[in-house]
């Protein structure tokens, strides 16, 4: 945790663009800049002078700087990253290629797998080979890798990936490769694969080991400007990275393993929506954050974001599952489709409403901006409906023509299936909320959760618009909207802790060959390691450490994650270790399986200061009905007629405030549907909480 | 449009009605996910070889999940509906589930264990869940050709109760475990199909709460309508008429010819296999539904790939096979190994529409999956020595496409991931020493067919294991089209030279390493016409070796 009464800056550098956040003693500023790709660290250094200018403090007041940044992830999508080439086992040159052989689409005959990071003329092999248990079946040939030396060089090759089958059970051979390429060539940038992602399976070990390699030279380089620029102007603070898995980390660890670091953005949203969640003192948490393009959904218990060790960067087609490269990698588990304001609505060849993923981004957008757009999004049949006030849009920027919106759904949806523009709109609003309720569910599905005991925390613009009828659809009895969505991210940098997780690969069963004391000695060997890059960020802060197993029964493919006590193993904790993998086993699939032997394939160590976590806020006490700002015609489907709503604005709503549902409350950057099954008031906090009527 | 809105408020039940349809297919996808991540079965929870879905009382299928198997889309359709005839809809129970893995009623082989589960909302019974997926061992022969008769391939489960009203039937399970070399797996598999109904059971309850139904039935009449019209609009683009084409395949001992007429009408799309070769003494003759399943799935990806599976988009396609016909073989024909050729038909569809349509369909691919299927036994000092029973997913390339060249060690038309090879070495005590691109296998074109695969698998113990060989496009590669080379010919053999057999049970000895090597698919266009740039690609790439660009593309040997 960071001390809060430290000046603490957080910076998050999107594709479009880049926030700032400044937190001195508790005052929060914050500035939004556009992203300069080609040096970031421009626009973050240009973005932080206007926030500490609104402070009235210098760069040499930081205590603390965390950032956060889709860098990493724009290289790969944009591939421009580094020359990088692949060193592989003899005989598997083309494991990037050949990757899980299947399509992601099983009717489209024209798809396009994607495309490896590195091309196959860059793809080298040495004759060397582990066997499962990480004996040596074939010793390295250490000559055969000297000899690549002029081949690297002849390619201008940048940077180079290692990545031997069964590396993950002896590195051996990659180290000692390694060191002959380093010692050839001192400048080049080199990727273990068993230090990357040291877990089996090598399609998406190579994978990580790739893309860390592909995007390390840029990121270290702009991570080293970055740092001399901001001793350049006298900053003396502790900086830190948010990696994808919503943990900080050192700038060498960020150097070394930049793959960590995608994905942060999104992990930070997750962080503040466990921060809003621990303030409203909510244990169970489904965050929804919807903007523009995309819809994300993230399971946090108790404070805590679900976590997974698997992320498909990439993903080029509709975010179709196996479209994108596989990282294997600790991330915040999140689900993410193509669902935000921007999202085109049409009518498929079966007469249907479809939404999405296709969007209109900002140029031309929606329909109702004016600018050209003639196919409808969902913010027209936001407008359409009445939800959004046209004028004085995102902040005052612009006013929005409803007319526009009535005229593209009339046409592309009304005229098709006999509707009136206003059905065409509730068809539309209706169906991106059952597209977004549909993965919020899967999603659970896939966690074990029960989704109706959750409390749903919805930030991003979009969102608050569609929040109330999303929880209706899947049982969520309560919405919380917290104020200053929009640089959620940002937000959530400064709660981060430091963090780093290391997993390893090593099979071992629950029986009575259990080796207890080599267990333990690699959970040593790991912790030694971890503690190594978690301590020099913590600077003294207590840290605590979390051991878990990934579990599952003999002969299964897929490990479920159970969380082991920290202590020695020995021969009487098998027992124990059985019992809390059935209990796990049983709460996700109804079924545990009677007397089945039962294996951990992977163990991991998480080391990591104590997250910040702020107190509940009080309750407050129930303050007059404020007065509606006006009323506003809303169209409401079921009843095919529009309805009249009151609407507040959110500003001139205190603590306490109450209202009841159906109505609007409008801020700048958005506004809140509250549908008519749900009541709502104002925390202590500021949060805007939706409570489902009692029936 | 207007025709079925039986609602009281018409366009709101319309919209419900979509968004109902909608959730559906969201639930069957999670029952599909339950069952991958609870299997045990290896081609299960690593490759995806499975099916899911929901159907209505009278046995139609609503909603199927899309996964890695289009030969279970139609089968498994059909097979709810002979589980009703078994188990009367008015004697289902809540708790119950029926299973079957019998090869004409399921899904084409014994290996597929079919379960279905009844749904009940508030007490009353509104639909069925059905789910699929492929067992490692279910004793006999094994998962290979070599049976003469489908009672040689192993344990043959009629259709029964697996749960009486919550109570499991352990008479059967323990049937289950005395059959089949891999107890542990078969009797999980089995339990992870159950659960995996009982998971979309829930859904469904919830998803009729939310809507206050308490009938699929208009539900289902609207997915049902709406489908079968959909895809009637498809085909009503479509020119009317009859095509044929034929194909010559290794087959077990000796070639067999496939042939079929396509004809396009109003009323639909209907494919015909008069004239194919009789059905065979070995376990490659096809089932007429999985026969059924393969050609649909053709038809579906060049005219409704949009549109989901069900009983109503399903029903104007149709196919028939002459009985006794290796592509409609009755019980107790041996059909083990049905997929080889169930996955040719693809093909076949491609080449009847390539005459109608030419620039929507590719040239002929591997189509076949080259599934190594191995078993043996570890060594183990001072132990018994256990048995290892493995399918080793592979494939070879696709065929050209029209402006896009074909996949390179993709599955097609099956969609299962292939084994990583590190699954297969922690699994076995065997060792790849090779395992990539084939290069020059893909034939040459102005669109290339996708490259094949270069394997070389030893066993690392002192001993033997057994190949249970089900591979074809060895005698007859993939064609090449519109003047395009055809791929590379599959090949299977020891490194010492010895050449095996493309299909049935062969043993590798020790010491000796098996290497195989998947088909390329077939090019598309002249290769002359290649883009230059493409072509340089291949070559740096070490795709295209120097000699085939100046034997095939006709690029000039680079002066000495």
């Amino acid at each position: 945790m960071l001390s809060t009464t430290d000046v603490r800056l957080a910076a998050d550098i999107g594709g479009t663009f880049t926030d700032i956040v400044l937190d001195a003693g508790g005052l929060r500023r914050t500035r939004k800049v556009l992203t300069t790709p080609a040096a970031p660290e421009e626009g973050v250094l240009a973005g932080v002078g206007l926030v500490l200018d609104d402070a009235g403090l210098r760069f040499s007041d930081i205590d603390v700087f965390v950032h956060g940044t889709t860098l990493a992830t724009n290289a790969i999508i944009e591939r421009r990253g580094a020359k990088t080439a692949l060193i592989t086992t003899q005989g598997f040159r083309d494991v990037l290629e050949i990757g899980t052989e299947s399509r992601y689409d099983q009717y489209d005959l024209t798809l396009e797998k994607p495309v490896p990071l590195v091309p196959r003329e860059l793809r080298f092999t040495v004759p060397e080979r582990m066997d499962a248990a990480g004996q040596v079946r074939l010793p390295l040939d250490e000559a055969a890798v000297a000899a690549l030396v002029p081949q690297l060089r002849e390619h201008a090759v940048q940077s180079v990936a290692f990545a031997f089958l069964h590396g993950y059970a002896n590195p051996d051979h990659e180290q000692r490769a390694a060191a002959i390429l380093k010692a050839a060539m001192p400048d080049l940038s080199i990727t273990l694969a068993s230090e990357v992602c040291p877990e089996v399976r090598e399609y998406e070990r190579t994978s990580t080991a790739v893309a860390n390699a592909y995007v390390q030279p840029q990121m270290e380089g702009y991570l080293g400007r970055m740092a001399a620029a901001l001793r350049g102007r006298q900053y003396r603070g502790a900086t830190y990275l948010v990696t994808s898995g919503g943990g900080l980390t050192s700038l060498e660890t960020a150097q070394k393993f930049p793959v960590r670091l995608v994905e942060s953005g999104p992990a930070g949203g997750a962080i503040f929506a466990a921060q809003v969640a621990l303030r409203a003192g909510e244990q169970k948490v489904l965050s929804f954050d919807m903007g523009g393009t995309t819809a994300k959904i993230c399971l946090i218990e108790n404070g805590e974001p679900a976590t997974s060790r698997f992320f498909e960067v990439d993903r080029t087609a509709r975010f179709l599952k196996g479209s994108g490269l596989p990282l294997r990698i600790p991330v915040i588990e999140m689900v993410e489709i193509g669902a935000g304001g921007g999202s085109i609505a049409q009518v498929d060849a079966l007469q249907r409403v479809t939404v999405g993923p296709e969007s209109a981004s900002s140029v031309p957008g929606p329909a109702c901006y004016g600018l050209g757009g003639e196919r409808p999004a969902v913010t027209d049949a936001d407008v359409a409906l009445g939800l959004i006030k046209p004028e004085g849009f995102a902040g005052g920027s612009m006013d929005l023509r409803p007319e526009l919106s009535l005229r593209a759904l009339g046409r592309e949806i009304g005229e098709k299936l006999h509707l009136s523009p206003e059905m065409s709109a509730y068809a539309v609003y209706e169906m991106v909320c059952e597209n977004m309720a549909s993965a919020a569910r899967v999603h659970a599905a896939e966690r074990g959760a029960v989704i109706g005991q959750h409390t749903m925390i919805a930030f991003g613009g979009a969102a608050p618009l569609h929040a109330a009828r999303v929880a209706e659809k899947v049982g969520v009895p309560r919405v919380v909207v917290p104020p200053n969505a929009g640089v959620g991210s940002a937000v959530g940098f400064l709660a981060a802790p430091v963090a780093y997780e290391i997993v390893r690969s090593r099979p071992a069963r629950l029986d009575e060959d259990f080796d207890g004391a080599s267990i333990s000695a690699l959970f040593a060997e790991m912790t030694e390691a971890a503690r190594a890059l978690v301590e020099p960020g913590a600077r003294g802060a207590p840290l605590f450490e979390r051991r878990t197993a990934f579990m599952r029964y003999v002969g299964q493919g897929h490990e479920i994650t159970v969380e082991l006590p920290n202590k020695e193993l020995g021969m009487a904790d098998v027992a124990e270790l059985r019992r809390i993998f059935e209990a796990e086993y049983a709460a996700q699939f109804a079924r545990a399986i009677p007397a089945a032997a039962i294996e951990v394939l992977n163990w991991s160590v998480l080391v990591s200061t104590n997250a910040h976590h702020p107190e509940a806020a009080a309750p407050v006490t129930s303050a007059a009905s404020p007065q509606p700002a006006g009323l506003r015609l809303i169209f409401d489907g079921r009843a095919e007629k529009k309805i009249e709503v009151p609407l507040y604005r959110r500003e001139a709503m205190p603590p306490g405030a109450r209202i009841a549902g159906p109505a609007l409350i409008a801020e700048d950057e958005t506004t809140t549907y509250i549908s008519g099954s749900f009541d709502a008031h104002i925390d202590g906090s500021g949060c805007i909480v939706m409570e489902q009527k009692a029936a | 449009m207007s025709s079925n809105m039986t609602d009281t408020s018409p366009k709101v039940g319309l919209i419900d009605l979509q968004i109902m349809w909608n959730r559906l297919i969201a639930v069957v996808g999670e029952q599909a996910q339950v069952l991958i991540r609870t299997a045990f079965s290896p081609i299960v929870r690593e490759c995806g070889d499975i099916s899911a879905g929901i159907f209505d009382l009278k046995g139609r299928m609503l909603a199927q999940a899309v996964t890695g198997t289009p030969g279970h889309v139609n089968s498994m359709a059909e097979a709810v509906k002979h589980f009703i005839r078994h188990f009367p809809i008015e004697t289902m129970k809540e708790g119950d589930a029926y299973i079957t893995n019998d090869p004409w009623m399921g899904t084409g082989h014994l290996n597929d264990f079919v379960i279905t589960t009844p749904a009940f909302h508030k007490g009353k019974l509104v639909g069925l869940f059905s789910c699929t997926s492929h067992l490692m061992d279910i004793g006999g022969l094994g998962n290979g050709p070599e049976a003469s008769d489908v009672y040689m391939e192993g344990l043959y489960i009629p259709m029964l109760k697996l749960i009486d009203q919550g109570r499991v039937n352990e008479t059967l399970m323990a049937m289950i475990r005395a059959n089949t070399r891999l107890p542990v797996d078969t009797e999980g598999d089995t339990y992870s199909l159950a659960a995996c109904n009982d998971v979309g059971v829930k859904a469904l309850s919830a998803m009729m709460q939310e809507f206050g139904i308490d009938s699929l039935d208009p539900l289902a009449e609207h997915i049902i309508e709406k489908s079968r019209a959909a895809v009637l609009a498809e085909v009503a683009k479509l020119p009317k008429g009859s095509w044929h084409h034929a194909m010559t395949v290794d087959g077990y001992d000796h070639p067999l010819t496939l042939e079929a007429t396509l004809t396009i009408s109003d009323s639909g799309i209907h494919v015909d296999y008069s004239g194919t070769s009789e059905m065979v003494r070995r376990g490659i003759n096809v089932p007429i539904s999985y026969t059924t399943a393969y050609t649909v799935f053709g038809l579906g990806c060049v005219v409704a790939s949009d549109i989901p599976n069900n009983a109503g988009s399903l029903a104007p396609l149709t196919v028939s096979a002459p009985l006794g016909s290796v592509l409609n073989a009755p019980k107790p024909a041996p059909v083990s190994s049905r997929h080889v050729l169930g996955q040719m038909l693809p093909d076949m569809v491609f080449g009847c529409l390539r005459q109608a349509l030419p620039d929507r369909v590719p040239a002929e691919g591997t189509s076949c999956l080259w599934n190594i299927t191995v078993r043996g036994e570890r060594r183990n000092p001072g132990k018994a020595n256990p048995v290892f029973a493995l399918t080793i997913t592979t494939n070879g390339g696709t065929g050209g496409r029209p402006g896009q060249d074909g996949l390179s060690a993709t599955a097609f038309p099956s969609g299962v991931m292939g084994t990583p090879v590190e699954i297969s070495e922690i699994q076995s005590p065997l060792m790849f020493w090779r395992k990539e691109l084939r290069p020059d296998s893909g034939g040459a074109g102005q669109s290339r067919g996708g490259l094949g695969q270069i394997m070389e698998i030893a066993n690392n113990d002192d001993a033997p294991f057994e190949l249970l060989a089900a591979f074809d496009r060895i005698q007859f590669p993939p064609r090449g089209r519109d003047g395009g080379s055809d791929g590379a010919p599959g090949y299977v053999g020891l490194a010492s030279g010895a050449v095996l057999r493309g299909k049935g049970l062969q043993t590798i000895p020790p010491g000796e390493r098996l290497v195989v090597l998947t088909p390329g698919g077939g090019g598309l266009g002249d290769p002359q016409a290649r883009s230059d740039a493409k072509l340089a690609a291949d070559r740096r790439n070490g795709l295209v070796s120097d000699e085939a660009a100046t034997r095939l593309y006709g690029v000039a040997q680079a002066a000495e």
